[in-house]
């Protein structure tokens, strides 16, 4: 795996005396789709907030693209865009400047149809000379994508940046952010959502008490960990799941028309076929029969709660 | 390499927030200096009528105006870096690639810029009461440089220090401005009792006036060279506080 951003044994213990890090190891990979997990102070934003240079790690060191981040830090921050979690945005400002402005602050010289194409494709064109106090929450969130955008970074942290933005408008934020991936552009992303994380990302990282307690590609996540269900959709109500059954990891649903069987799809049997033919013998009848997924919330609620 | 992009992108950031409150910036300390020629000139004028042979009313110009550089100055750049710590946007600040020096260039530059600009707009309304003589032009304009960006350099610590609004104000209106008006503004020291005349070389608002007013009338309550070693001093002991402040990330960083 070629890195684009190494981090070593990276701690962080604020002033008050909170551990928010703690030896956190981490390699993304050069233009994947990075989503980092983890419940409320988990230490996610802490983290962004190391790499992009807004706190200081107590210790440990990062590289981006090959520069530390501290010795090295106009190298590595002007690779980095950032859409930080909490709305922070100038008021008086108008979209244009405070867009322009960034482009400034990170070094780059004008690019007017570069500004428009973000501004464009962020459905702000309309309102580019609005001041920003004048726009709605989702919009200013836009903003400061665009703002990140403005400087044409490699890479790109969003620290829950679907917070806010109504549905239609998340959709076309992913395009933005599948369209970025496609120009070599590699995003870390923080979310609470977690249809977004499965739906967009390469990788996921778990982190919980400012520890990474899992990374894998999404799909061997949920191959690895997945739990498949199969629902049988009875054809009367069942009071109770008789005892002939009790060896199953069964469960009642829907006032007792669905049986529900969880499996392991790690293991090699998975019990179906006898569970079937148990059923059977049961004189349980049904008429239809699905199987579903876990989810990566699901996945993930089940780590998190283990010691 | 400096990020010289980024020096005018914040540079010219401040300066159409100055823009924008153009009317607060100029109109109050104009009129409040056209009150001090009223209110001073005139009716303490009227007895004093002369300063080591210059009327009152113009011994009083260069005071006025130091008085409203400082004041200026020491607002504005604290301002203008405490309000994204405020609002927050201080994260695009930290997370660009920029050096602290290029970030105090934008901000205190921008601050000096415009101090600069009051400073003279506010001589240029002096002249409509009382008749001005620069006898060193060069002298006065070094002196109106240097104190805009020492005081624009302090403002931008007190900016930095300032958790709230309270702090903002409570250094201006406890120190600097008493500091001013015991500075010589509108008398000079000699005036004093001896004893309190000792007790005013301790500030340092002195030393700046009077440099200041000798460059004007060459009438100077210190000799000019302490007065410019003195301003030099508060620059580089501003300068020196300014680098440990990014050194450390004190107050910007957690
Ligand atoms: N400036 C700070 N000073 C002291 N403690 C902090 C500071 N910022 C964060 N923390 C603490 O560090 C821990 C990690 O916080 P962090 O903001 O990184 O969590 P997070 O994973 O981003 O959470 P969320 O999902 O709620 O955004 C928390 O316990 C938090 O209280
Ligand atoms: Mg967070």
């Amino acid at each position: 795996m070629a890195s684009i951003i190494s981090i070593a044994d990276l701690s962080k213990t604020y002033g008050s005396g909170r551990k928010a890090l703690d030896g956190i190891n981490l390699e993304i990979a050069r233009g994947e789709i990075f989503a980092l997990l983890g419940p409320n102070g988990a230490g996610k934003t802490t983290l962004i907030s190391i790499i992009c240079g807004i706190a200081n790690a107590t210790s440990g060191k990062v590289t981006v693209d090959g520069h530390d981040i501290v010795t090295d830090y106009r190298a590595a921050r002007s690779m980095i865009g950032l859409v930080p979690q909490e709305l922070h945005t100038d008021a008086f400002e108008s979209v244009w400047d405070t867009v322009s402005f960034s482009r400034g602050l990170f070094g780059k010289p004008k690019n007017p149809a570069h500004i428009e194409k973000v501004l464009r494709d962020l459905s702000l064109w309309d309102r580019k000379d609005s001041k920003i106090m004048t726009l709605s929450g989702g919009m200013k969130r836009r903003v400061m994508i665009a703002k990140a955008l403005s400087h044409e970074p490699q890479i790109l942290f969003l620290d829950e940046p679907t917070a806010g933005v109504d549905v239609e408008l998340r959709k076309g934020m992913w395009e933005v952010v599948r369209a970025l991936q496609a120009s070599g552009v590699t995003i870390i992303l923080t979310t609470h959502y977690i249809e977004e994380a499965e739906e967009m990302a390469d990788r996921v990282g778990v982190i919980n008490n400012g520890e990474i307690i899992l990374v894998e590609e999404k799909s061997a996540l949920m191959q690895k960990l997945g739990k498949k269900r199969l629902k049988l959709h009875l054809s009367g109500k069942l009071a109770a799941i008789p005892d002939s059954l009790g060896g199953y990891d069964l469960s009642l649903g829907e006032d007792g028309q669905q049986l529900v069987y969880t499996y392991d799809t790690k293991s090699e049997r998975t019990g179906i076929t006898s569970l079937l033919s148990d059923v059977r013998a049961a004189g349980i009848k049904f008429h239809d029969l699905d199987t579903s997924q876990s989810s990566l919330e699901e996945i993930f609620v089940s780590l998190v709660r283990e010691p | 390499m400096m990020n010289h992009r980024a020096v005018r992108a914040i540079y010219l950031f401040e300066m159409a927030r100055t823009m924008r409150t153009l009317l607060q910036s100029v109109v109050s300390p104009v009129l409040s200096t056209s009150l001090y020629f009223v209110v001073f000139g005139a009716a303490i004028g009227s007895r004093i009528t002369q300063i080591e042979g210059v009327s009152y009313g113009t011994f009083i110009v260069p005071g006025l105006v130091m008085l409203s550089i400082l004041t200026q100055s020491i607002s504005n750049a604290s301002f203008g870096i405490y309000f994204p710590k405020f609002t927050g946007t201080i994260y695009e600040l930290l997370s660009a690639p920029v050096s602290f020096f290029e970030v105090v260039l934008g901000y205190v530059g921008a601050a000096a810029t415009k101090s600069i600009i009051l400073g003279l707009i506010i001589l240029a309304t002096a002249g409509l009461f009382v008749p001005l003589h620069i006898l060193h032009p060069v002298w006065m304009l070094s002196f109106l440089v240097l104190t805009s960006v020492t005081f624009s350099l302090f403002g931008f610590i007190i900016g930095i220090w300032a958790d709230g609004f309270e702090k903002l104000q409570v250094i201006p209106l406890l120190v600097v401005t008493p500091l001013t008006f015991l500075g010589g503004s509108f008398y000079s020291i000699s005036m004093l009792p001896p004893g309190w005349q000792t007790v005013a070389l301790f500030n340092p608002v002195v030393y700046l006036i009077s440099g200041f007013r000798w460059s004007f009338y060459e009438i100077s309550d210190v000799g000019i060279g302490t007065s410019i070693g003195v301003t030099l001093g508060f620059l580089v002991a501003c300068m020196a506080m300014v680098w440990w402040i990014f050194r450390t990330g004190y107050r910007l960083k957690s």
